[in-house]
């Protein structure tokens, strides 16, 4: 208390500005918003203005000099068999990486919403939890160890005689790989791991806010457990599996760290962009093809938009 | 903060709920769990394997010794003090940015104040791959060259939104009343500030910094756009994991990673966890 009356004495000056202050609140909002609207305008929404702007110069294969005259060049290559075929690719592992970690993340959620008692719940809550803030290139590395040929998964199957039901899995089109950490199926798991918790979260949310009494309600009316599931819970968890959706889907659009490490040789849109401003220095192409997953997820935002995912989040 | 509210409907739920799940469930959300947590323990488990040339699973022999060969590792340590440099300063610079924005949309109402929430979150928001192009390519219409600088940036940019969450929701739970009280018994905004808003937001904003730190950290994709040749840890561990010259270092450096990053981590849920009824806000 005594340092409180001192301070007020002292600073009488400090008061004629606090008052300055109260009575000018637009001034006060100023003073507060105008630093990091700079920050985050200049830097961020300049950098990405900048990669537009990039996306329609284009670079001169003689000199290696950008040439800054507008033309839509790169967006036309995006259209060679090669780059379709790697947002294909890309676009395709996203959607497949979507639906399994829905699929392993609705019983987990569900669980957790409905079963589990307190404790359990406040477990199941940290093991979720604890991978997404675990380092992400480590998590990645962890796949890289276990898929590998002489890794733990090959050992298990071997030891269990299946040996050769994975080599026949490994045989199949598509997934073709000598090993887990050398096919598409590798890839796809190491997505999965690494997206699962952002599934996970706003379904058990979604699963989390069904009123109990309208489960009640419906089996009142004789509806089988079975009927209750799919026409009053699973319409309302769309809306939590639409908004983890979001982040499997873009996330997977946008990495390329995972199929670097694991997986066949065939690029995805990241690796593209990587290789494109390093390898090659082209940075208008490179530029061009970022626009890929954003305009991907610009329709994709679209689509969960009308399915209710903003109101999940 | 979010764990807290989801334990409490928990505990109101266990209450409610008789039923007990069938098998099928059960061996299903167990089975989530354990492919979310088991993977880790491979990378501790590596980290002691006598075989440095391939990945051979069980382990043919186990030592301690790559722990005293990552400690003599030069590189390794440039590599991880380049990181703290950089997660300082970009926690420091979010700190400052994040509390601002955090004050500015508590207390005002303004036009486009949505574009403003919106602005905050897109660097998290877009894929880091976007965000990491998006610098790289202003840097070289800008000619800016790769330095320290450069990390710190890209870094500090998607670190303001974890502080400004982390203050914002402790300012909507705080008691506006307690303002009015100190400004009722005499006390100027600056002495306000002082003796009763920053002690009311010293966790928040602790715990958000600790988060921006380990955020900062653990980044490699924005990373690798913006640091030309330096190496942050990460952008190290991801070179050995391409061309690894004795393979278990990156697991020793990998477990250490893991304890850098979990320590802010769980200093930050301890500052949060009992903030449900801060001073105040009973009414």
């Amino acid at each position: 208390m005594a340092s409180l009356t001192e301070t007020t004495r002292s600073s009488s000056s400090l008061g004629r500005l606090s008052t300055y202050f109260y009575t000018r609140p637009s001034l006060l909002l100023l003073l507060l918003l105008v630093p990091p609207l700079l920050w985050l305008g200049i830097i961020y929404l300049g950098s990405l203005f900048s990669l537009l702007l990039q996306s329609f110069f284009q670079l001169d294969d003689f000199t290696g000099q950008v040439i800054m005259q507008p033309t839509i060049d790169n967006y036309l290559r995006l259209f060679s068999t090669t780059n379709l075929s790697i947002i294909l690719r890309t676009a395709g592992m996203a959607a497949i990486v979507t639906v399994i970690s829905a699929l392993i993340a609705f019983p987990l959620a569900y669980y957790m919403a409905r079963y589990a008692g307190s404790r359990m719940k406040a477990l199941f809550y940290v093991a979720v939890m604890l991978p997404l803030w675990s380092n992400y290139l480590v998590r990645v590395y962890a796949w890289k160890l276990i898929l590998a040929k002489e890794g733990a998964i090959h050992w298990i199957f071997n030891q269990l005689g299946l040996g050769g039901f994975l080599d026949w899995i490994l045989s199949l089109p598509v997934i073709e790989g000598s090993s887990l950490s050398t096919s598409y199926l590798g890839t796809m798991i190491t997505f999965v791991y690494i997206w699962l918790p952002y599934m996970i979260l706003p379904v058990q949310a979604a699963l989390e806010r069904v009123p109990r009494s309208l489960i009640e309600a419906s089996s009142d009316l004789g509806a089988k457990p079975g009927e209750t599931f799919r026409k009053v819970i699973l319409p309302l968890a769309i809306p939590g599996v639409a908004a983890g959706s979001i982040f499997t889907f873009s996330l997977t659009l946008g990495d390329y760290i995972i199929p670097q490490l694991i997986g066949s040789s065939r690029p995805f849109i990241g690796q593209a962009v990587y290789q494109f401003q390093g390898t090659s220095g082209d940075i208008p192409m490179a530029a061009a093809f970022a626009m890929v997953p954003i305009a991907i997820m610009a329709v994709y935002l679209a689509i969960a938009k009308r399915l209710g995912a903003f109101d999940a989040l | 903060m979010r764990s807290d509210r989801n334990l409490a409907k928990a505990r109101l739920a266990s209450d409610r709920s008789s039923a007990k799940a069938g098998f099928g469930l059960t061996a299903a959300a167990w089975f989530g769990v354990l492919f979310l947590n088991l993977p880790i323990l491979f990378i501790i488990l590596y980290g002691f394997t006598t075989d440095d040339k391939s990945y051979s699973f069980p382990p043919p022999g186990l030592t301690t010794e790559w722990f005293g060969v990552t400690f003599a590792r030069a590189d390794f340590w440039d590599a991880l003090w380049l990181s703290v440099r950089v997660a300082l300063f970009a926690m420091a610079i979010a700190m400052v940015l994040g509390t601002c924005a955090a004050a500015a949309m508590y207390r005002f109402k303004f036009f486009g104040k949505e574009s403003v929430t919106l602005l905050i979150l897109l660097p998290i928001a877009l894929p880091g791959i976007v965000t990491g192009i998006s610098l790289r390519s202003a840097f070289a219409l800008g000619d800016v060259p790769f330095t320290y600088w450069t990390i710190v940036l890209g870094h500090a940019t998607f670190c303001i939104v974890v502080v400004y969450n982390n203050v914002i929701a402790r300012l909507r739970r705080s008691s506006p009343a307690l303002i009015e009280a100190s400004m009722d018994l005499g006390a100027n905004s600056f002495q306000t500030f002082r003796h009763v808003i920053l002690p009311n937001l010293a966790t928040a904003l602790l715990a958000g910094g600790m988060l921006a730190f380990a955020l900062s950290f653990d980044e490699v994709i924005v990373t690798t756009f913006t640091a030309g040749q330096q190496r942050t840890l990460p952008i190290w561990m991801l070179n050995e994991l391409i061309r690894p010259h004795q393979r278990p270092v990156t697991n020793v450096a990998a477990i250490i990673v893991m304890a850098i990053t979990f320590l802010p981590i769980i200093g930050a849920y301890y500052l949060t966890r009992d903030t449900q009824d801060v001073a105040g806000s009973g009414k």
